[in-house]
């Protein structure tokens, strides 16, 4: 069986957020890309899946900065097989451009279960997931936090809110949003990854139609103002305690 | 004419046999050297054959010298006798060998006789006596005063080893003066003199009368000889064994600088996973370990309650590898992955080993593994991936590492851009821990008020790796270097200076020679020293303050600084006031070998709070002086915890010099 | 022609969720501005009395067994023929386990274009602008939502719940449902929560944690603040991922929605998940090192000191004030 898990590159936070001149969008100068933290847990629950016996991993990103380090850690951590998409003139499309883009050639793969992160913290216009469920007429379930391989079936906990969850059985083929894997992303070490750079072929497929589809145009991409922030408290540790002793005496906690 | 009957009232039948005995006794011992020879070889290869001669007088400094065991004069003492009682011992009875089976035999003659024989006797009695003093010293201490570094708690086995050695030795001492008691007690010599013990033991027995001291010399000298032939062919199966397996242990000790790390013995940087991967040199560590407990003693992760030992770990890896129990894990059933975690890699321990063995190159070489595996706690996974992504552990943008500088002015050189004549490697935590970045600040102070050139590489710089070696991650490490040295080799400069250890440690001894192609690679403590005896950093003012000073592991024990850091505080003014673990035996804070990057768990009391309580000791000290950004914030935090606030401060050198300027 | 303004109301174990409230209010907002109707989507089987207080001028309530819990098949079959059928100028779900599973689907099926992290919608020149909160809460993005249907998902924090509770129950049509086929993914049962420890939505002040904490052991630190002011510890999701405090504790997203007078966040940098949960607090203080973190511009207070040198201070500090009184 083949598990595809599409991971996404999304803006750096760490590093700082320019946006660019005319104000509607990130300063693709200063951009620093690093891979969706979710599509991390999705890699981990597709390698738990195989490390069960469910069958091979597949990992497919599109093309950007940094995308043959994070294909080649997938490839130490045990994918199969990893791809990158090319052919974009962007390093940033919105969801429904990428899931178009990825969607023959996931489909291509023969894919029994498809697995990305439920949400990427760029994705204005809603995740990718469902998106590419859709795209590939395939059912979709996001939140899940934990997945089971059955036969022709996959059975999986969705996450509600309060610590409520779901149980669900779906058929395959079918696409997971994964909301935390079995076990935090594991470690793999520097090591590892520079043997998978010489030793695994990372192959390379054209995307068919590169055209970018942006529904939604952003007037305005901003900071949130200063403002609106908060007062800080200065001072050495006692300081601020004593102030902050202060505030709860005047919300009558004390 | 006094001379040696060597076999005096022995049967002849009694000769032959001791000696048939004795070769026996040599086939038994060649065949245990042999297993153990053979074992050796099995590991995998290890370079140990550069400067023979250095080698050799390691030999004898610290194998017949013994300089390491004599730091704790008890044992010294104890030692020396017992070695040198049994080695005047064995030199007696091979003169009495030679005397009597060759030069006897084969020329007629015996030089054992005379005064030259007088004197072999007096000498002989007086050393067999220190072997007893030693033999009893050593007895009250493991059996009266039972320090916890000899306990053997987890092996029984191993007690009845040591009692066993400690038993033999006593039993050939005494039976070996019975005899002689025995011989003069029955031949009356004129020289009975000149075998002091002997005579008093012969008076002793005077009154049994002949017939009864003749058989009793018999029965005693067979004795004698049997327990010392088993005594002699247990040797290479027991811990006895480290009569000759510590001398060859410190021949083939490293000679690299401390503070480079072997390289992994395995392709491709994957550690040691099983028994397989050691090294010969590493299996010849295992087999040097006697127990004394030093390492134990002055482990700051042992002390802090942590389940480490290093001592346990050498013992159960010798264990193991004589066991090869193929149902048994290295890791996991033999060596447990919080074992290896919790040391700092402060060096203590192969610091003071009387045996020379390197116990971090296998605590290095095993963590490797559990790297590599991803073994690896959540926080230090978060530091080695914000290392590997940011080059900083902070999980900081690399645009913030010289966001300290911003308040510096003139504006701090960028060396990435121009020349300068020092080139400051900054540091990780110096950059970017905000309890630090003020004193980065009052040294960058400091330098320009001594009117140095200096500048940093900004955003080029790197956390140099040191830290992340020692957790085992050598890939990264390999990159880390690869970045930093691209960006160092692009400067001009004619000497770097670090205001951290750790960062000192690694770029002076594991980086690329080429890197710095010569140039010299400094602590800023070098640096300051040299400064103030140019007379380029003068002080205005004499500090009064009483204070002590922490050597830092990577400044002190790994480079052999410790006079420059005292004399920068003595020529402030400050009166300094040694701690009881100064210089090469301070304490470590427990940050190091990337345990600042852990998670503290299983700690009773914490290492840094340990010898904050022990500063805080010493009558009339005002500060603690360190030298390195990981104990100043290691020290603080303790102070706080341990509630020494009023009593104890911190203090960085680079603050002491700034008021003192 | 009235412009309307479908909104799927989110259930769970019996009880509307508060962002359903949320998106209510929100197309009020709208709908005071422009000619238009708030319309309430309520799917269930026998749970009709959800209507009860949702401030909608019309509630459609579509009645199936195959409803009574939610499963993505058969609640985009019904919300994907109506959104057909009716073309609404919008469509507001929740940015949630249900909401998203509707909307994303539907967006690409139908080709209408999707807005997500949407905070809060206004009217301006006749058009309708939507703001939305990205980039873990670094950046806004404002924007116009397409004619003639444009799909958006919301998370709280511009509007309170009240907002979208109504006295007066609007009008409650049984809609029929559509057929409903046998679809891939089918509800199994539910697992509940932990019971047994505190519930913190009941809490007035609450000590939150999040990866500043560092380690296990200094919860310990954090015990006795709380035990000095007399408040409940919990947690984003970092450290009860850890299993440092159980999922009871868990305060965002998939965790607890809490609203206490003080919420106390140390360590905690302000991610979307998290204080999407936390913005019905009275008044939020926040210990973070790092002075960018999105937290601060929630927080009404803040302090950039590391929370393991604070923590002991404060909790001194509460000590003596709590002695002298």
């Amino acid at each position: 069986m083949n598990l595809i898990v599409a991971i996404k590159l999304v803006p750096d936070l760490v590093e700082e957020l320019k946006i660019n001149e005319e104000g509607n969008f990130l300063d693709l100068e200063s951009l620093r890309l690093r891979v969706n933290e979710f599509d991390e847990h999705a890699l981990e629950q597709a390698i738990l899946l195989k490390e069960r016996g469910a069958g091979r991993v597949i990992v497919i990103a599109l093309d950007g900065e940094g995308v043959e380090d994070a294909l080649f850690t997938a490839a130490a951590k045990g994918a199969d097989q990893v791809i990158k998409l090319t052919g974009n003139t962007m390093p940033l499309v919105s969801n429904h451009t990428l899931a178009r883009w990825l969607a023959p050639v996931i489909k291509s793969l023969q894919p029994s279960l498809v697995l990305t992160g439920v949400q990427a913290h760029n994705d204005l216009d809603g995740p990718l997931g469902p998106l590419l469920a859709e795209y590939l007429d395939l059912p979709y379930v996001g939140y899940v936090a934990k997945a089971t391989m059955k036969d022709g079936e996959v059975e999986i906990r969705k996450e509600y809110p309060g610590g409520l969850a779901a149980e669900m059985e779906i058929d395959l083929p079918a696409v997971l949003g994964i909301q935390a894997a079995e076990q935090p992303p594991r470690y793999i070490a520097f090591s590892r990854i520079r043997q998978a750079m010489k030793t695994v072929q990372l192959e390379e497929r054209q995307i068919p139609d590169p055209f970018i589809e942006e529904p939604i145009a952003i007037a305005r991409l901003f900071q949130p103002e200063i403002g609106e922030r908060a007062e800080i408290i200065s001072g050495d540790v006692d300081e601020i305690a004593a102030r902050l002793v202060d505030i709860f005496t005047d919300l009558d906690l004390l | 004419m006094p001379v040696r009957e060597t076999f005096w009232n022995i049967p002849h039948w009694a000769e032959i046999a001791q000696y048939i005995l004795g070769f026996l006794t040599l086939v038994i011992f060649a065949y245990g050297v042999l297993r153990r020879v053979r074992r050796w070889r099995q590991g995998r290869p290890e370079k140990r054959n550069d400067r023979l001669g250095t080698r050799l007088l390691s030999v004898f400094t610290h194998a017949i010298g013994q300089v390491r065991l004599a730091q704790d004069p008890y044992a010294g003492i104890m030692h020396l006798t017992i070695f040198w009682g049994m080695v005047a011992l064995l030199m007696g009875t091979i003169l009495a060998t030679v005397d009597w089976d060759v030069t006897r035999l084969l020329w007629g003659f015996q030089f054992l006789q005379g005064e030259v024989y007088l004197y072999y006797e007096l000498v002989l009695d007086i050393f067999g006596l220190l072997l007893l003093v030693g033999l009893g010293m050593a007895a009250y201490r493991r059996y009266v005063l039972r320090p916890q570094r000899l306990k053997n708690l987890t092996n029984s086995a191993l007690s009845r080893d040591d009692a066993y050695a400690l038993g033999m030795l006593t039993l050939i001492a005494i039976t070996g003066y019975l005899v002689e008691g025995l011989r003069i007690a029955v031949l009356q010599p004129e020289w009975a003199a000149w075998s002091p013990v002997g005579r008093v033991l012969a008076s002793m027995f005077a009154s049994l009368g002949d017939p009864t001291n003749r058989n009793l010399h018999l029965t005693i000298w067979t004795a004698h000889t049997l327990i010392a032939f088993v005594f002699i062919a247990s040797i290479p199966y027991t811990k006895l064994f480290h009569i000759a397996s510590v001398p060859l242990n410190i021949f083939f000790r490293s000679l690299k600088p401390a503070g480079a790390l072997a390289p992994a013995s395995v392709e491709g940087s994957l550690g040691v996973r099983t028994g397989d991967d050691f090294t010969w040199k590493q299996i010849l560590d295992f087999e040097s370990c006697i127990r004394c407990g030093r390492c134990q003693e002055n482990c700051p992760a042992f002390a802090s309650g942590s389940v480490l030992s290093p001592r346990e770990v050498m013992i159960k890896l010798e264990a193991y590898l004589w066991e090869r129990n193929d149902s048994k894990m290295l890791h996991g059933d033999v060596i447990r992955a919080d074992e290896l975690w919790a040391c700092t890699t402060c060096r203590a321990c192969v610091q003071l080993c009387p045996a020379f063995i390197d116990h971090l190159a296998v605590f290095t070489d095993l963590r490797r593994h559990l790297v590599n595996e991803g073994q690896v706690d959540r926080m230090l996974q978060d530091a080695l991936d914000s290392l590997a992504r940011y080059g900083n552990s902070f999980c900081q943008p690399e645009r913030q590492r010289a966001r300290w500088t911003q308040t510096i002015q003139p504006k701090i050189k960028d060396a990435r851009k121009e020349a300068v004549e020092y080139l400051w490697i900054v540091g990780d935590y110096a950059s970017y821990h905000a309890n630090l970045i003020p004193l980065t600040q009052k040294t960058a102070e400091i330098f320009q008020y001594a009117g140095l050139d200096f500048g940093i590489l900004y955003e080029g710089e790197r956390n140099s790796g040191n830290d992340v070696r020692r957790v085992g991650e050598e890939g990264l490490f390999e990159m880390l270097v690869e970045k930093n040295a691209a960006a160092i080799s692009r400067c001009s400069y004619s000497a770097v200076v670090t205001t951290d250890p750790h960062t000192f440690n690694t770029l002076k001894n594991e980086y690329p020679s080429e890197t710095f192609d010569h140039r010299p690679v400094l602590h800023y403590a070098q640096l300051l020293d040299q400064l103030i005896l140019s007379g380029r950093l003068r002080f205005s003012r004499k500090l009064d303050y009483y204070v002590t000073y922490h050597d830092p592991c990577y400044l002190g024990r790994y480079n052999g600084i410790y006079a420059a850091p005292r004399r920068v505080i003595a020529s402030t003014g400050c009166k300094l006031i040694e701690m009881p673990r100064c210089g090469e035996r301070a304490f470590c804070c427990g940050a190091g070998g990337g345990r600042i990057w852990m998670e503290e768990t299983g700690v009773q009391e914490r290492p840094s709070e340990i010898r904050v309580r022990e500063a805080a000791a010493l009558p009339g000290v005002q500060a603690m002086v360190v030298a390195c950004p990981k104990d100043f914030v290691m020290f603080k935090d303790a102070v706080k915890t341990a509630g020494y606030e009023d009593r104890l401060v911190i203090k960085d050198l680079s603050e002491l010099v700034l008021e003192a300027i | 022609m009235k412009q309307e303004i479908f909104v799927l109301i989110e259930h769970l174990q019996g009880r509307v969720t508060d962002i359903s409230y949320l998106m209510l209010a929100a197309a009020r907002g709208i709908t005071e501005k422009l000619d238009g109707n708030v319309v309430a989507l309520l799917l269930g089987h026998n749970q009709r009395a959800l209507a009860n207080d949702l401030a909608a001028d019309r509630i459609l309530y579509f009645d199936h067994p195959d409803l009574a819990h939610f499963t993505p098949g058969a609640y985009q079959r019904v919300i994907g023929s109506l959104i057909e059928e009716n073309k609404p100028r919008l469509a507001l779900f929740g940015d949630t386990s249900i909401g998203v599973e509707v909307a994303g689907p539907l967006s690409a099926r139908l080709n209408l274009p999707l807005v997500s992290y949407c905070k809060s919608l206004q009217v301006e020149n006749n058009a309708i602008k939507f703001t939305s909160q990205i980039c873990g809460g670094k950046l806004m993005a404002e924007g116009e939502l397409p004619s003639p249907t444009a799909l958006v998902t919301m998370i709280p924090g511009a509007y309170k719940a009240e907002q979208g509770r109504s006295v007066t129950p609007g009008v409650v049509v049984q809609a029929s449902v559509p057929q409903l086929d046998k679809h891939p993914v089918r509800f199994l049962q539910y697992i509940e929560p932990e019971t047994g420890d505190v519930d913190i939505t009941k809490e007035a002040l609450l000590i939150s944690v999040g990866r500043g904490i560092q380690s296990q052991d200094n919860l310990e630190i954090i015990q006795e603040l709380a035990d000095a002011l007399g408040g409940v510890v919990c947690a984003s999701r970092p450290v009860v991922d850890q299993g440092w405090l159980p999922a009871t504790r868990l305060v965002g997203k998939s965790g607890k929605r809490v609203k206490p007078k003080v919420y106390l966040a140390l360590g905690i940098s302000g991610a979307t998940e998290h204080v999407e949960a936390i913005t019905d607090s009275e008044v939020i203080i926040a210990v973070n090192t790092d002075p960018l973190a999105p937290i601060f511009n929630l927080a009404k207070y803040g302090a950039t000191v590391d929370l393991l040198d604070l923590v002991p201070a404060l909790t001194e500090a509460v000590k003596q004030a709590t002695v002298k009184a």
